[in-house]
């Protein structure tokens, strides 16, 4: 069991976890401090392929790519990422591709950079747009059963889930040089 | 150059378990063109995303062979995905590129690869382990047997004639296109 001290870091072991669960066999990202352990988790996992994309719509294809052949996917991205998959999100539409995205936010809670803010302040909303529920999770501990249900709905339910890791939650970017 | 039907026909004959993801537009009529195909993935929209639902394919099913034919204005939007291929070097993934240097959809503008930019060149800078341009139907059957036994990633860059061919629609039905698929390749 982990201690409160270490739920709030190690809310993404949670994470793997129902990756893990749930079959999760691709895992699809564009490097992000806040997805930092996630992605060795998963990079680490011999069950699970990490693909390294240069843009975040490179992982809407491949989520459908991984379904067709049987395999589950997820993708991890930052809110900056949403926005350049737009329409490449149709492609999970159009089909009924079940998908889990989680979605580490920028321009919100102790946001340092504005340039990040216009994005950030959007991103659910164009998530909901695109045709995605939307779950927040603000607090470490919430975590484990968000992430839970989103895969279960994703993958059960073949819907489009996306978590967002409030800033709050991840803290805010650390600036030291 | 060569006649875009001409090639894909050849390309996919006989073509047992292959699994085909053409892209949007003319590459998917094309495709439909050779027959109608149930391990066929017709792209309707996505435009950028044919390499990469090529890759997760090939990924998910190493023990089968994966052929994207994107269009070179899919290819152009997508161009970052050569990258990413390079990165996890599938062994069963080939990418045709059908290239006639326009945007065939949108009334014929001519694309970047009209001033000479170059899929084969930047395939290979992407450490794909093959990539060249045809521009002759006889060597056709030497892209066809790379299809079936090449080891990949293999990046062919088509160069097609300028011809506006009728037509062929296959199947809209995003779930049905994708369900169809799914059972055929549960089946193989």
């Amino acid at each position: 069991m982990h201690s409160p001290a270490d739920v709030e870091t190690s809310w993404p072991d949670a994470i793997h976890a129902h990756f893990r669960r749930i079959g999760v066999r691709q895992v699809g990202y564009v490097p992000d401090a806040g997805h930092s352990r996630l992605i060795a988790l998963c990079r680490d996992d011999p069950q699970i392929v990490d693909v390294v994309l240069t843009t975040e719509e490179e992982g809407v294809g491949l989520v459908a790519g991984a379904a067709l052949g049987g395999q589950r996917a997820a993708l991890l991205m930052q809110s900056s990422g949403v926005g350049n998959c737009i329409n490449m999100f149709s492609l999970l539409r159009n089909c009924g591709f079940g998908c889990i995205v989680l979605v580490t936010m920028r321009g919100e809670f102790g946001e340092f950079n504005p340039w990040q803010v216009p994005m950030g302040v959007i991103t659910e909303d164009v998530l909901r747009l695109a045709g995605f529920l939307t779950y927040r999770v603000d607090t470490a501990d919430a975590v484990d059963e968000i992430v839970g249900a989103g895969c279960d709905m994703a993958f059960n339910g073949n819907l489009q889930i996306a978590i967002l890791l409030s800033q709050r939650l991840i803290g805010p970017k650390q600036w030291t040089r | 150059m060569l006649d875009r039907r001409d090639f894909v026909q050849q390309l996919l004959a006989d073509r047992g378990d292959l699994l085909v993801v053409p892209g949007l537009g003319s590459a998917t009529y094309d495709v439909a063109a050779a027959g109608d195909h149930p391990l066929n993935f017709y792209l309707w929209g996505a435009m950028g995303g044919t390499a990469m639902i090529a890759l997760g394919l090939a990924l998910a099913r190493p023990d089968r062979r994966v052929v994207a034919l994107p269009g070179d204005g899919d290819m152009l939007m997508g161009l970052g995905s050569l990258a990413t291929i390079g990165v996890k070097q599938p062994k069963n993934l080939v990418v045709v590129v059908l290239d006639n240097a326009h945007y065939g959809e949108t009334g014929m503008q001519p694309s970047h690869t009209e001033a000479g930019i170059d899929f084969a060149a930047l395939a290979l800078a992407c450490r794909f382990r093959q990539a060249r341009s045809v521009t002759r139907i006889e060597e056709t059957a030497e892209v066809r047997k790379l299809l079936h036994s090449g080891e990949g990633p293999i990046l062919i860059n088509a160069k097609i004639k300028l011809d506006d061919v009728p037509r062929v629609l296959p199947l809209r039905d995003g779930h049905a296109i994708k369900e169809r698929f799914i059972a055929a390749l549960n089946a193989l």
